[in-house]
């Protein structure tokens, strides 16, 4: 099986994967050009096309201009909500999630194993079985249709992926190095600032790039729990579609998507290992 | 590393004092899991304590044992989203395995490129339903995607129009999905194709096994504990799908796409009926937890047969 790239059997294996693979990036060269060309452009033709001129003008209405429901201020003001939702909520949960990780995982202390346990049921429990309390706590605590509100449900709900990412990753910090650190006197905050934190930038970079990811692209809860002016971008997407679908605008709104999908696309180009990383030790659980 | 926390104090002052001094690592151990486990457990009683109650706008206590169970079953909408969820969960699940196995053995052949092309199979997964189901809903659209774009190029009679087609729309569904999560199947096939044992794979090339004799014989036979994996994670997404769905198809044609999640949602906060809501919620869980008790035995198995060797 060495790469002589004109066998036969070799050339075959290049055509079939790349076929697959044009056909995997169909879609986001789709929205690119679409982003790019002017309405009247795709309604002559389709959405499949390469722009006659280039309308760059779709991404200033996209991100400043069009209307969703009575307010015309583009993606921008949503764009703002779902950042203001997932850094906050992705830097809480991370760091809760490292002290539990770390708790649970080099210092014993009764009933750790069975409240380990509960946390990581978190991971398989659906939301469905979460939307009516959560409505009546948001409601009682005056956080209902509030950004707050979703900073709160997903800084709680991510605790349950952020500990075990983290606890997955200190169990393999050898016993020797805690037994050394306690004969000198060092104490749980201690021991987690200078020996545990030091060690742990990889499993951190993981955890951040996997609660970004799934907090900037959750929908239900945001659809749930916040209206109109309070809606992070997901939510905002499908507002907008249902907004103009009597007048078509496809071009703004390709280019709408794009902003939205940016983020967490220049994540996985950034920090695509660490990104499959986290995929995997999600799968192994 | 079996000293208990609170055995810590070795002072000898009173043992309240300790407990006081020890306060904020108390708090930090014990308020994220509390939080976490507190809310998972009496979240999810609660929403099973509602489902037996006759709450509809505002939750009322009472008991009405399954009967929100058995209206739930008795509408139309819960039974096309059952039969619909039985036909995504297979179509979807053994698509994406097929697919990412594909992927990944293709991938396993040294071939040039690797990096760039696992990169492109895995995009998708960086993105959120709503922006996938959203792309994948223009270009199915018959009368602005793929279809329009072959109409166009003179092949007029041409259809593709699964998406307003009631009995295929279902399909686009599973078309997408298959698109957004092959790549992770691919990223865990390759993963298990990468740690298959070299001196089995240079036995089987001493016995003379080509190449996909060795593949069928050899190497497959050793992922099937990832495949259960893929398989299981893959229809707990499946389960639970409720996003894709919605900017996709919206449940539609009429009823065509509609998925348990969708009828929970409808239930809860379109028609306030809270109860039946939390019904077919608590019935979701039962099909997810028909998936996930199976697995976890089968997990408890392997590892009991790993200790024993």
């Amino acid at each position: 099986m060495r790469d002589r790239i004109f066998a036969p059997s070799r050339m075959l294996i290049y055509l079939v994967v790349w076929l697959i693979a044009t056909a995997w990036l169909v879609p986001f060269v789709v929205v690119v050009l679409n982003s790019l060309r002017t309405a009247e452009e795709i309604a002559q033709t389709s959405m499949i096309g390469w722009p006659k001129q280039w309308a760059w003008s779709n991404y200033v209405t996209a991100w400043a201009e069009f209307c969703v429901a009575q307010t015309c201020a583009g993606i921008r003001p949503y764009m703002l909500n779902s950042a203001i939702v997932t850094i906050p909520a992705t830097i809480i949960s991370t760091m809760l999630g490292a002290v539990a990780g770390y708790a649970v995982s080099l210092w014993r202390f009764r009933g750790d194993q069975w409240i380990y346990g509960i946390v990581t049921l978190g991971i398989f429990l659906p939301q469905q079985m979460r939307l009516l309390p959560w409505t009546i706590v948001l409601r009682d605590v005056g956080l209902i249709n509030t950004l707050t509100g979703l900073v709160v449900i997903h800084t709680i709900q991510g605790l349950s992926f952020t500990t075990l990412f983290c606890r997955n990753y200190y169990v393999a910090i050898p016993p020797e190095l805690m037994r050394a650190a306690r004969i000198d006197g060092a104490g749980f905050f201690r021991i987690f600032w200078r020996i545990v934190l030091p060690l742990s930038p990889p499993i951190l970079i993981v955890t951040v790039i996997w609660q970004f990811t799934h907090i900037w692209n959750e929908f239900l809860y945001g659809v749930t729990f916040t209206t109109g002016q309070q809606q992070p971008v997901t939510a905002a997407l499908i507002a907008l579609s249902a907004a103009i679908a009597d007048i078509p605008q496809h071009g703004v709104q390709s280019a709408a998507v794009m902003i939205a999908a940016l983020p967490t696309l220049l994540i996985y180009v950034l920090g695509g290992r660490y990104f499959v990383r986290g995929l995997t030790a999600g799968a192994v659980k | 590393m079996t000293h208990t926390v609170a055995a810590e104090t070795r002072t000898g002052r009173p043992v309240t004092f300790g407990i006081l001094r020890r306060l904020p690592e108390h708090l930090a151990i014990w308020v994220p899991l509390l939080l976490s486990a507190g809310h998972l457990v009496s979240f999810a009683l609660w929403t099973v304590w509602i489902s037996f109650t006759p709450s509809t706008l505002v939750p009322v206590s009472g008991w009405v044992g399954l009967r929100n169970y058995t209206a739930v079953m008795a509408t139309r909408n819960w039974q096309i989203a059952f039969d619909n969820l039985l036909l995504f969960g297979c179509g979807f699940v053994l698509l994406s395995l097929l697919t990412g196995l594909l992927l990944a053995v293709l991938l396993d052949q040294r071939i040039r490129g690797e990096n760039v092309l696992r990169s492109i199979f895995l995009y998708p997964i960086a993105l959120s339903f709503v922006v996938t189901g959203t792309v994948w809903s223009w270009l199915l659209n018959p009368g602005l995607g793929i279809q329009k774009l072959v109409n166009d190029i003179g092949w007029t009679s041409f259809r593709f129009d699964w998406l307003i087609d009631r009995d295929m729309a279902i399909w686009t569904i599973v078309i997408a999905a298959v698109w957004q999560s092959s790549g992770f199947a691919m990223a865990l096939f390759l993963a298990g194709l990468r740690s298959v044992d070299a001196d089995l794979i240079k036995a089987a090339q001493i016995d003379g096994a080509g190449p996909i004799r060795m593949y069928r014989r050899v190497i497959l036979p050793t992922l099937w504990p990832i495949t259960v994996t893929v398989v299981v994670i893959q229809l707990q997404f499946a389960i639970t799908t409720f996003d894709l769905v919605r900017a996709l198809t919206g449940g539609g044609p009429g009823l065509a796409t509609q998925l348990p999640a969708l009828v929970v949602y409808d239930l809860m906060f379109q028609r306030g009926l809270l109860a039946r809501g939390a019904a077919a919620a608590v019935l979701m869980l039962l099909i997810l937890l028909a998936v996930l008790l199976p697995y976890a035995g089968w997990r408890y198995l392997q590892r009991r047969q790993a200790a024993h060797a």
